[in-house]
């Protein structure tokens, strides 16, 4: 089921690409005076653009199929493999942290909400979420920054790493990464609360009206064993599913969160990719985004299937 | 190269042009220091510049780039046979001297001796012969071989001597060939994609290639063996810093020391006396202008007194205060003021609404209906006026002047579109009344290209349509003519021509406003920008900050 799925993504997208207006050698030949019509017909050549459509496509799925994504039009003519893999890590970093911070706290959030509910606590932590939500991440990034790196000088401002780092030791270099990583950590992660933790609090909320939970009470369990063995397992089901639709969101980058810290991400080579009609990097960036997908709903499946005995049977 | 390229480079297309970084061409002017700040102090080796850049570059091999970041870094790299000097006349660079022939169709460079290429090997005429093939050979995919498809044959005479001849007289010839030189013994034989050239760029120039970190920074060493001597500063860092607030910010907090600041910067948030203290700011026109052409074919414009009545209802200096905060001026036609082609006493068109309002009444629109817009036989004036997105500045132009042009009677409606759709869906098939977009400047007056009517067909750039058998003439002699002062003569003439004809309305030249660190000693404005004498910048000891 997978393969004729991805085949028809790379058809749509192959064919939306192209249907955008541009080429990819306008951006050197554009309003350029240099650029005369033998130029342009010359570099259309160079690039394989002179061809037929289906001729292009074709030529592109036979590379794919043994892992060739080609190499990009932009003038350095990396592989896109090699471009992808140079930002894949940081965003895979970025990510992957802000995910932990999310879910380690947004699940405990959403419990102390669903337990509390309409209490204090649970009315000023919805507040919070929905502030961290509603805020516009470039604004509150570069207030952060200005408090943090220009007036008091403690973190960095942008980048992934110090100018200077050729004679620090492991630990050094670890630490300085690590604080060039605590702004655009607390940011993204500042708005990613609201979701899971609102999620978490009505599948708690839901759980804890279940029969079995009433059970629970009856046989005299305390109170901590059945929120947290009996109600909580059953309220993490549904996150499950989450996690395993974040898979794919793991490689996609924000573009305008990497432009406000100058981190070299997937969000920003995509956006370029595209802005430039790179065709092959953004070939190659989708296609890695489709699978991961399809792999994301199927680990979803599975695991569901794994810790749900009601699914397995059926 | 870069001096080629830059001349005619886009004002930057996707982003602001007043916050491209890489500006620092023209007339430099140097904002006021206070004359106690002077200290004396001695020059001395070391230290690291780190510049802030928008961009990245886009390849290592700048022959085969279009953006400027690529072209900024390549001039740190490589060297051209000539060069513009600070006065922006041609001097020689890797050429000691040169012969143009009588007849101007053959030129003959006379090299440096004992220059050498980063690696060690000896620079020499087979170099120079060879960045020509490359340019014109077909595989190499470059936007930039037509000056060269021009000449008709390249004789090395010998190790140090090399005759360029062409088939008729190119008043631009000699400064094409300030093309940054390749290594012939790197890159002969190999492709773009072998060649080592694309991963460790090789040249003659003052500073060597070290590091480049896609997307995050390009590092750059002092070339100890420079023929014009080494650098003072030792290291260049050029930090790829998308967003212009974290840029500032950046600065502000000293992860920089160099970069563009734009109007709104330059005026209100940089005023401070601490700021003042740990930077110097810098402010010279730069090589472009911003301008409102007309579709010339489309019969509302095809009246001169009509266009000419447009230009008069348009106040430039509002433009100029509303959107640059007064860093700017009035354009008055296609060449930078301060050039020795730029032709000041041109007819100006300054703000006059009630002047315009005649002259549209003696072409036939008037407000017959009382509605406030000018009609003409049962039709009422309004156009749309267009211009691409992600240029903040270029949509306030417009919005100014569709307010300005209210007053007059005209009703102006303003659309927007993407980069790509804006150049081929309406710029190169025509389907535009008019448009507010920006040129860069050249450094040679030549401009062919753009306003010779034979340049009118789709996707060439003439593309307001405006044919003139004299402005023709005049281009055409332009260019075949070497002599400066008859050259003069002709785009003097062609500027008088475009002032009384108004094919496009010219708006402003905008400023570059570089801020650096004040750490940096002898930096000198002068009329090609800042960074001609970039060799001989030094941070002296005591105030040095990176060691390593």
């Amino acid at each position: 089921m997978m393969v004729p799925l991805l085949f028809g993504i790379t058809v749509i997208s192959f064919g939306v690409m192209h249907l955008a207006p541009g080429e990819p050698i306008d951006i050197a030949t554009d309003l350029n005076p240099k650029a005369t019509k033998e130029m342009k017909e010359r570099l259309r050549k160079y690039y394989g653009l002179d061809r037929p459509l289906h001729v292009q496509y074709f030529d592109w799925v036979q590379k794919v199929v043994v892992l060739d994504f080609g190499d990009s039009f932009s003038p350095d003519g990396k592989p896109v493999l090699t471009k992808i893999k140079e930002s894949l890590p940081k965003t895979i970093i970025i990510n992957v942290l802000s995910m932990a911070v999310i879910f380690f706290l947004a699940i405990p959030i959403g419990i102390m909400s669903a337990t509390h509910q309409y209490s204090l606590i649970d009315k000023l932590t919805t507040v919070f979420v929905f502030i961290g939500f509603a805020t516009p991440t470039f604004w509150l990034a570069i207030l952060l920054m200005i408090l943090f790196g220009v007036k008091l000088g403690i973190l960095p401002i942008s980048g992934w790493s110090s100018l200077y780092t050729a004679n620090f030791t492991t630990a050094q270099k670890f630490i300085d990464v690590s604080k060039h990583l605590v702004l655009p950590i607390f940011i993204s992660s500042f708005g990613g609360l609201a979701g899971i933790s609102r999620y978490m609090r009505g599948n708690m909320l839901e759980v804890i009206r279940q029969d079995y939970i009433l059970t629970a009470r009856a046989k005299g369990l305390k109170e901590r064993v059945v929120i947290y063995k009996h109600a909580l397992r059953n309220a993490l089901l549904p996150v499950i599913t989450i996690i395993g639709f974040s898979i794919p969101a793991l490689i996609g980058g924000s573009v305008i969160f990497e432009t406000i810290f100058a981190i070299p991400g997937m969000g920003m080579l995509f956006y370029t990719s595209v802005m430039s009609r790179d065709y092959p990097v953004i070939m190659g960036i989708l296609v890695i985004g489709a699978i991961l997908t399809l792999i994301g709903n199927l680990v979803a499946d599975i695991s569901y299937a794994f810790a749900d005995p009601r699914i397995r049977h059926e | 190269m870069n001096r080629i390229i830059r001349r005619i480079l886009l004002v930057v297309m996707l982003s602001l042009v007043i916050t491209s970084c890489g500006n620092k061409d023209g007339a430099g002017d140097k904002a006021a220091i206070p004359a106690d700040k002077k200290v004396d102090y001695k020059p001395a080796y070391g230290d690291t510049i780190v510049m802030g850049s928008i961009g990245d570059i886009s390849g290592l091999i700048p022959h085969i780039t279009s953006d400027g970041s690529s072209q900024e870094i390549g001039s740190y790299i490589y060297n051209g046979l000539v060069r513009y000097d600070k006065n922006l006349n041609i001097e020689g660079e890797l050429a000691e001297s040169w012969d143009i022939s009588e007849d101007g169709l053959k030129i003959t460079f006379y090299l440096r001796k004992g220059v050498l290429w980063h690696d060690g090997e000896l620079f020499t005429a087979d170099d120079v012969l060879f960045t020509y093939k490359f340019m014109v050979d077909p595989d190499t995919p470059t936007a930039y071989a037509g000056d060269f498809l021009m000449v008709k044959s390249v004789e090395v005479k010998d190790l140090y001597t090399i005759e360029v001849t062409y088939d008729e007289p190119f008043a631009p010839a000699l400064i094409s060939l300030g093309i940054w030189i390749l290594p012939k013994h790197l890159m002969e034989g190999k492709t773009l994609k072998t060649t080592s050239l694309a991963t460790q760029p090789v040249g003659t120039g003052p500073f060597k290639f070290k590091q480049w970190l896609p997307k995050e920074k390009i590092v750059l060493v002092a070339n100890d063996n420079y023929f014009e001597g080494r650098p003072y500063i030792d290291k260049i860092i050029n930090r790829i810093i998308p967003d212009t607030a974290t840029m500032f910010l950046e600065l502000q907090s000293g992860g920089i020391d160099f970069m563009g600041l734009d109007p709104v910067q330059y005026t209100k948030q940089t005023g401070s006396a601490k700021f003042n203290e740990k930077f110097n700011k810098y402010k010279y026109l730069a090589n472009g202008y911003t301008y409102m052409g007309f579709n010339l074919t489309n019969d509302k414009f095809k009246d001169k007194r009509v266009r000419q009545a447009i230009d008069y209802s348009i106040n430039k200096e509002a433009i100029i205060k509303g959107v640059l905060f007064g860093l700017g001026r009035v354009a008055t036609g296609p060449y930078k003021p301060e050039t020795w082609f730029h032709n000041s006493a041109v007819k100006k068109y300054p703000y006059n609404p009630k002047k315009a309002k005649l002259l549209l009444a003696e072409s036939g629109w008037k407000d017959t209906n009382d509605d406030g817009i000018l009609d003409k036989a049962g039709k009422p004036f309004e156009f749309t006026i267009i211009t691409n997105q992600g240029n903040d500045v270029r949509r306030k132009v417009c919005e100014i002047i569709q307010a300005q042009l209210k007053q007059v009677g005209i009703k102006v409606e303003i659309r927007i579109y993407e980069w790509a759709t804006f150049i081929n869906e309406f710029v190169n098939k025509k389907k535009f009344e008019a448009l507010v977009l920006g040129w860069g400047l050249s450094r040679d007056p030549d401009a062919y290209d753009i306003w010779h009517s034979s340049k009118t067909k789709e996707g060439e750039l003439n593309f307001v349509t405006y044919k003139n058998k004299e402005v023709d003439e005049m281009l055409e002699k332009g260019r075949t003519t070497f002599d400066q002062e008859e050259r003069k003569k002709y785009y003097y003439k062609f500027q008088e021509i475009l002032a009384e004809e108004v094919p496009y309305v010219f708006l402003y030249v905008a400023e570059a406003l570089p801020v650096i660190s004040s750490r940096f000693q002898e930096i000198e404005p002068a009329p090609s920008g800042i960074t001609h004498n970039f060799i001989k910048w030094y941070v002296p000891k005591e105030l040095q900050v990176y060691k390593e």
